[in-house]
């Protein structure tokens, strides 16, 4: 008997593991898996006990609910007002297309014989018996783009290394997952660590890199744990090590934690970082693909770019870019989140609507008040209306509609929502997180608070709303990376979209 | 939150663990901070010394990072998230009632990647989620 009682930070954060524990302590020797959560995050804590039938579910689980499903004898599946049926056919599960997330929430997160078993290390011993150049070539003919946000072909990023002559080269896994309304990153390393490793090693054999780092925000404690175990596990297994599953390549990989800076999620400033300095942004050129971390050439590449990796391995190119639009290929891991009925994750195709994400399987807002807003691809992203929602979400109609894809992150605002306010917090974020390099993005952030805030209090406001505009040009232009570069997306799109929260007077309502 | 209490030797201890390591100024004094709960004021030159940088160097790395503290921490760590998908469902009013209730205790903290079941928060690296100040209340120690 196997009941599964997820430890994705997200269902913990909502009692899983109180529930673990009065499970365990009330069914005696059943054995408790602690699962990652399959997404429906709104259903946490969601329990599932193994049947004839296969996977059943329950949830939202709480502790007071214990006694009454042990006496509806949940254990053999029996119906309880938390019923959810069968797991495999919860329609807002069923009817996502899983890819990077296939085993997310199904497998017990550090069990390798589970991750064999759900087709784990497939595309690592196909990728070991090719040359390093067909592997390149697969990857890049599979069209996967960087899932961090900036949407560069994963392919390319990786020939230039290939192609660079130097005795030490690295894979580093951007895990600085920052950006508020994002939490992909975490489920996955929380609920599928091997898949990552596979994707890293894939790409170390393939580039010719012997050392990876993950780079993992100190924010995550409880994916730093995961990751740290299953870099262990792997290690006692002979997966990572001198020898790669018995092969003639060598990989090492280690953890290293932020400290709680935002534009370390930036790449250059990651390399910084990790290096043990502070977060400074580098200019480009020298790309880091080629002068990267300690100056060697490093393949940077988001959690969601390296763990997709595996699947484009063990399935090949076509199958992966069978789905998607235009060139936003393959699937994107949609993260529903803020004021949110149905929250989580959404993974998809590129090409689904913000409507069908945010309506169809969010259900609109948690307060039940009408929305009004949401943003999408972080802090950096653009505020849009209701009157965008039959926007494709993929990079190129994101970018045309005046926003962008980023990491996926979808953040719902419902109609208390005051976008003058958004658009000081976009620069007041900016202003704290700024590395300092550059003076658009040090200086012009703290000027942008100034004068958001006249226009708040109704003082000159067309002028000032006319020089917010010029200060978001220059930081757009001389800007040296996406942090100042970017701010100004949230803040115009704010103006643009929802000019009547502009007008200087005291409150729309 | 329990933590060592300083000596100049305990700090040397946690910096030999650390001697094999390519840049290692920052997790260094993550360690420290780990060990004893903040930067001692001497840790600055010790790290300096130890893998041959200048304290200046040592010094912007401890002051860049929002991590990182200088004071010893109270009892308590309450972290409460301020950005926006928390802000959409009330995280501005929680941080001020937190904020009034335990003062010193709480940091503003920028995402625990918990976004779909906000506001979230986390107290002593338990992370809180559909936070309110009752469930706070009844984290702290």
């Amino acid at each position: 008997m196997k009941i599964y009682v997820p430890g994705d930070s997200a269902a913990i954060s909502v009692g899983a593991d109180d529930v673990a524990a009065a499970i365990a302590s009330k069914v005696g020797d059943s054995t408790i898996i602690r699962n990652g959560s399959r997404g429906a995050l709104w259903l946490e804590p969601m329990v599932e006990v193994e049947t004839d039938k296969g996977r059943v579910a329950y949830g939202p689980v709480n502790i007071e609910d214990i006694d009454s499903l042990i006496a509806a004898d949940f254990m053999h599946g029996g119906t309880h007002k938390l019923s959810l049926g069968e797991s495999e056919k919860i329609e807002w599960l069923a009817s996502q297309d899983r890819v990077t997330f296939k085993r997310v929430g199904i497998i017990d997160p550090l069990s390798l014989a589970d991750y064999e078993a759900y087709g784990g290390l497939v595309g690592l011993r196909r990728a070991i018996s090719m040359s390093s150049e067909a592997i390149v070539d697969e990857v890049k003919e599979s069209g996967v783009r960087g899932r961090g946000g900036a949407g560069f072909p994963a392919g390319i990023k990786w020939k230039t290394v290939a192609d660079a002559v130097s005795d030490q080269k690295y894979i580093c896994c951007n895990a600085d997952e920052g950006d508020s309304g994002t939490f992909a990153d975490r489920m996955l390393i929380e609920g599928d660590p091997y898949t990552l490793i596979e994707g890293m090693t894939i790409a170390a054999i393939a580039v010719g890199a012997t050392e990876g780092i993950v780079y993992l925000r100190s924010e995550y404690p409880y994916a730093i744990k995961t990751l740290q175990r299953a870099i262990d596990i792997a290690h006692a297994f002979g997966w990572l090590g001198s020898s790669v599953l018995g092969s003639k390549y060598a990989f090492e990989l280690k953890i290293r934690v932020g400290a709680g800076s935002y534009v370390c999620g930036e790449e250059t400033a990651m390399l910084e970082s990790i290096e043990g300095k502070r977060g400074v942004v580098r200019a480009k050129p020298p790309l880091p693909a080629l002068e990267g971390l300690f100056g060697k050439p490093t393949v940077i590449n988001n959690v969601l770019t390296l763990s997709t990796i595996p699947a484009v391995m063990a399935d090949g190119a076509a199958a992966y870019k069978a789905r998607g639009v235009g060139r936003s290929l393959g699937t994107q891991v949609f993260q529903l989140a803020g004021n949110i009925k149905r929250g989580g994750i959404v993974e998809m195709p590129f090409g689904i609507s913000i409507e069908e994400v945010v309506n169809g399987y969010g259900g609109g807002t948690l307060s039940g008040a009408p929305l009004r807003a949401v943003q999408i691809g972080g802090p950096l992203g653009a505020y849009f209306g209701t009157d965008k929602f039959e926007t494709s979400l993929d990079y190129e109609s994101m970018l045309a509609a005046g926003g962008m894809l980023g990491h996926g992150g979808i953040v719902v605002f419902d109609d208390s929502v005051d976008l003058a306010q958004q658009a000081r917090f976009a620069m007041a974020f900016c202003a704290l997180e700024s590395c300092g390099k550059c003076t658009p993005c040090r200086i012009g952030s703290t000027r942008g608070v100034e004068t958001i805030d006249l226009i708040i209090q109704g003082v000159k406001v067309d002028e000032n709303k006319k020089l917010l505009l010029d200060l978001c040009e220059v930081m757009t232009d001389g800007s040296l990376c996406a942090m100042g570069g970017l701010t100004p997306m949230p803040v115009k799109s704010a103006m643009i979209n929802f000019p009547e929260d502009f007008t200087g007077e005291v409150s729309r309502r | 939150m329990k933590y060592s209490t300083w000596s100049q030797d305990a700090a040397l201890a946690v910096l030999a663990t650390l001697r094999e390591e390519k840049g290692a100024v920052l997790m260094a004094l993550q360690a420290l901070q780990k060990e004893f709960g903040y930067v001692h004021k001497e840790d600055v030159a010790l790290v300096a010394n130890f893998f041959n940088n200048s304290r200046a160097d040592v010094h912007g790395v401890l002051t860049f990072y929002h991590d990182l503290l200088t004071e010893p921490p109270g009892d308590n760590h309450i972290s409460v998230c301020v950005a926006e998908a928390c802000q959409a469902v009330g995280s501005r009013q929680l941080e001020k009632d937190i904020k009034a209730k335990f003062g010193k205790e709480v940091h503003d903290g920028y995402c625990f990647g918990n976004c779909a079941l906000g506001p979230s928060a986390m107290v002593n690296g338990a992370i809180i989620g559909r936070a309110s100040v009752e469930k706070i209340a009844k984290a702290r120690i």
